[in-house]
């Protein structure tokens, strides 16, 4: 079976000006979003308390939220978590209390009145260990982005290292971007999938950009524009097999995996569709516009190889 | 063309066959086990253990299906769960409080497969249900313990060699300083201290008084801080074992990081109590030399102090210890004969009991208190910004009249309840942290979640991986069930690896698991849409399979490892959970690049190689 016809001959290059506009709007929106109404921070960054709790009968959010306010916990946040009979509530960071009892005092008051409340779930991450975590995530990014630009640089040149990780900073933008507009829950799982989606972008543009290096080398008479776009194509169904497989397993994690690993399903869903797109429409432009050649991939002759010695 | 040495066949039919045994266990599931192991260090779990274990089920007329003794754990394996709770309940009367008697659920692992080491994965808290704590050690406070030391040694050093000194005192923010009457007295104690305490150093201070101004040495400051967090580690591990949980893990992390994790354990409330308990006692004389109302209402008398009496209003005791709680190596819980309340016993070390002894000789038909000392974190706001707090919190429980002389054994009266009492011995038993610790991150699950995650996670598994393999069938055809085949194996090779290795599988692991299944058949597709264009090009089926394979392989090693970098800084960054997702993201992309091109290649040598071919159906 095959999903393309064989010989293609798609110009991407030709719309690549179109592909900038594209993915230049889509940045803003995700700037400016992540910029005005920021991301939706889980307790994992934050810190503070959450606690999961699961009832044997459909469980209502304003009986809760009233317990709780008549209590100390009038700021928490209540909501379903998958079901109507699981409940997340969330309190933040608060003074005057030992941070690690809240949850304790939380689970006692729901059960004051009688009622069968199972404990399901409980996160503390205290104030000083969330800003450790976000500054260790963010160092985290950067350093797999320094050491991938490291990498592509010495297997390839610098222009396709610089291509590369341009395109995997849109796609981290961008992923977070989505997450920011719809206010999403971000903590820990789905930073890890955005490394995971850097890992996997990546993947896709360097098959492509190896078979860029090749064809440089076979089509001596053709300029990089017609190079590239060969090597698009003749990738192209590569790159739409491995994307429908890899999304295939993460429909199947976003749709039975459970509530839990959802924003993680969900990062890396947003993460594939975004980085089979920029592997095509902004790597390889990236890598053009910074005035790759042929010369550039051929081998380098040692300095002084071909002086006789003395 | 295209064929295989037989080394090669050899190498993979090794690699699997290994990896088919090491992925076994996983099959047996588990069954509910009692876990018995030593809680004081008298107590020690042997041969013998086991012969009363025997006996004690054969009394209570309970089968056990297996019994196992390893470092120092018995493990016990029943039939069902009513079986297992009777059989803890019995064990726990018969062999009594030094040892911890736990449920578990062990392994259904046969004994020929434990017998090679295979072992079934472990799996993390929120799969099998338990709660993660990292604790903090207050390093502070435990310099301002060892400061607070040397100022009591140094008070008795000079007085012993006569140097007269006015006072001797901590500073707030570190550091001692000793004031002299004059001069001459300070040439005579700088050089005793000098001698005497290498440990810190003289801080100069320009100034007219006869003082000098010292400071812990950084090398000894960070000793101490060391040793605070050993110390620490081993009094929790007692304490954790006073719990009774199976397999706990207690670790540290970083310089002042403590992480404790107690799977299986369902009050969380009390777990953290007891962890985090800096409760212990000590015993002074009470000053019945002077009026306690004098001391409220003026200055309180030098060598005295006053302390709150837990029943309400004050009370003045001497500022001198005559015992504290790390003398006590044993206590336990009752109720007192007389009040009907409930009271500890307690026994003390030999250098404790002689020292209790003689002062209590000395002191008889004097009042003696017996001081509860706890310390309490709070967070409070200062200027916007989280501030840690301690309190700590001094009560005395008891003021009586000694009777006697006092020996080792002794018990004490005027504890709230019988929970207190219970665990107030508990702490007094497993004695107490070097610097308090504060919980700083939590994270609990419980069983119905545990359980809820790993169906969750093996059905998206399932799901997903055959989605995959049907896709591949339908679109490469014959090289798709080559595929198919290498990506099953793919998966056992990673179950075996991670049981082998016992890496901890959590649920993002299990997620991992599931993208790496997606990506790993992207070799796959490589080699086949280059065997593709091969024949395209209208090379031969032969030459194509070759060259699909050659071509190939430089790219699916450059895409893995730039995967695998991000992996690697995933895991060095990584908490519990996302390690897991690490850990399988890599085991997994290593699995793939073996069994994607020597598995499916050495598949499709078999089936093509060394015959003339006209087709291939790919």
């Amino acid at each position: 079976m095959k999903l393309l016809k064989e010989e293609l001959n798609i110009d991407f290059m030709g719309k690549r000006k179109l592909a900038t506009i594209f993915s230049a709007i889509l940045m803003a929106v995700s700037i400016v979003s992540l910029a005005t109404q920021g991301l939706n921070l889980g307790v994992d960054f934050t810190g503070g308390t959450l606690v999961e709790v699961g009832y044997d009968k459909a469980a209502g959010l304003e009986s809760i939220r009233s317990d709780l306010a008549a209590s100390e916990f009038g700021e928490a946040t209540v909501q379903y978590f998958g079901s109507a009979s699981e409940v997340l509530i969330r309190v933040a960071p608060r003074e005057g209390v030992n941070t690690a009892e809240i949850s304790s005092s939380i689970l006692e008051l729901l059960r004051s009145d009688g009622q069968v409340v199972e404990m399901r779930r409980v996160e503390f991450v205290g104030p000083q260990v969330g800003e450790e975590l976000t500054e260790d995530g963010g160092l985290a990014m950067l350093y797999a982005l320094l050491g991938i630009l490291i990498y592509v640089a010495l297997r390839f040149q610098m222009r396709f290292s610089i291509g590369a990780i341009a395109a995997l900073v849109h796609d981290v933008i961008i992923t977070m971007g989505v997450f920011s507009i719809l206010q999403m829950d971000f903590d820990l799982t789905v930073l890890a999938a955005l490394l995971a989606v850097i890992g996997y972008s990546l993947n896709d543009t360097i098959v492509v950009f190896d078979r860029i290096r090749e064809n440089f080398h076979k089509m001596r008479k053709a300029n990089p524009i017609e190079v590239m776009n060969t090597s698009l194509n003749q990738t192209l169904s590569r790159t739409i097999m491995t994307s429908l497989t890899t999304l295939l397993v993460l429909m199947s994690l976003f749709l039975v995996g459970g509530e839990i690993i959802h924003g993680f399903s969900t990062a890396l869903i947003i993460g594939v569709v975004i980085g089979t797109y920029s592997s095509i429409f902004v790597a390889s432009p990236v890598t053009l516009a910074l005035g790759i050649s042929k010369e550039d991939l051929m081998p380098v002759e040692k300095e002084g190889a071909d002086q006789d010695h003395i | 063309m295209n064929r295989y040495s037989s080394w090669k066949y050899t190498l993979i039919l090794i690699v699997l066959a290994v990896g088919i045994f090491y992925a076994l266990p996983n099959l047996y599931g588990s069954v509910p086990a009692v876990q018995i192991s030593a809680s004081s260090a008298s107590a020690e779990v042997s041969e013998l253990t086991e012969l009363q274990v025997n006996i004690a089920l054969d009394d209570a007329g309970i089968e056990p299906v297996s019994m196992e003794l390893t470092e120092g754990r018995l493990t016990i394996r029943f039939a069902d769960e009513e079986t297992q709770l009777r059989a803890r309940d019995a064990l726990q009367e018969s062999l009594g409080i030094s040892y911890v008697v736990a449920l578990n659920l062990a392994p259904a692992t046969p004994d020929w497969l434990r017998d090679l080491g295979a072992e079934p994965m472990f799996l993390g808290l929120d799969l099998r249900g338990g709660v993660h704590f990292l604790m903090e050690v207050d390093m502070q406070a435990a310099v301002k313990t060892s400061e607070e030391r040397y100022v009591s040694e140094i008070r008795t050093s000079l007085r012993e060699n006569k140097v007269r000194y006015k006072t001797i005192t901590r500073n707030d923010e570190g550091g001692l300083l000793v004031r002299y009457r004059d001069a001459v007295q300070k040439i005579d104690g700088d050089k005793l201290i000098d001698d005497n305490y290498r440990d810190l150093d003289v801080v100069e201070v320009v100034t007219e008084e006869p003082e000098t101004h010292y400071r812990l040495n950084p090398d000894v400051v960070k000793e101490t801080q060391k040793n605070a967090l050993q110390q620490n580690i081993t009094t929790l591990r007692k304490r954790v074992n006073e719990l009774g949980v199976a397999e706990p893990v207690i670790q540290q992390q970083g310089l002042k990081r403590i992480v404790v994790q107690l799977p299986g354990v369902q009050d969380t409330a009390r777990a953290k109590d007891i962890l985090g308990a800096t409760a212990t006692l000590e015993f002074r004389m009470v000053d019945d030399d002077h009026s306690v109302q004098d001391a409220i209402d003026g200055p309180v008398p030098a060598g005295s102090r006053l302390y709150n009496n837990r029943s309400g209003g004050q009370i003045l005791l001497k500022k001198r210890v005559m015992l504290t709680g790390d003398s006590i190596i044993d206590a336990s819980s009752g109720i007192d004969q007389r009040s009907g309340g409930a009271d500890v016993s307690i026994t003390l070390d030999g250098k404790g009991a002689k020292q209790f002894s003689n002062a209590t000789r000395d002191n008889v038909g004097r009042r003696m208190a017996v001081v509860f000392i706890e310390t309490k974190t709070e967070t409070i706001k200062v200027d916007g910004e989280m501030v840690k707090k301690r309190r700590k919190i001094e009560e005395v429980i008891n003021a009586a009249t000694i009777q006697e002389q006092l020996g080792k054994r002794f018990h004490i009266t005027g504890i709230g309840s019988t929970q207190e009492a219970r665990n107030l011995a508990l702490l007094l038993r497993a004695g107490a942290l070097a610097a308090p610790i504060e919980i700083v991150e939590e994270r609990t699950v419980g069983p119905s979640l545990g359980k809820d995650n790993i169906t969750k996670g093996f059905n998206s598994v399932k799901i997903g991986f055959i989605l995959v393999l049907i896709f591949m069938a339908i679109y490469y055809r014959v090289f798709g069930l080559f595929a198919d085949i290498a990506l099953t194996l793919n998966l056992v090779l990673i179950v075996s690896l991670l049981s082998l290795l016992q890496a901890t599988l959590t649920l993002p692991g299990i997620a991992g698991i599931v993208l790496t299944v997606g990506m790993a058949v992207d070799a796959n597709v490589l080699i086949f849409e280059r065997i593709r264009e091969e024949i395209r090009n209208g090379n031969s089926p032969q030459t194509s399979i070759h060259a699909g394979y050659a071509k190939a392989f430089s790219t699916i090693t450059d895409a893995n490892i730039t995967t695998l970098i991000a992996a690697l800084v995933l895991f060095s960054f990584g908490t519990g959970p996302i390690k897991g997702f690490a850990v399988t993201l890599s085991l997994g992309i290593i699995c793939s690049m073996f069994t994607a091109i020597m598995v499916t290649r050495a598949l499709v040598n078999l089936t093509y190689g060394g015959r003339k071919l006209d087709k291939l159906r790919i």
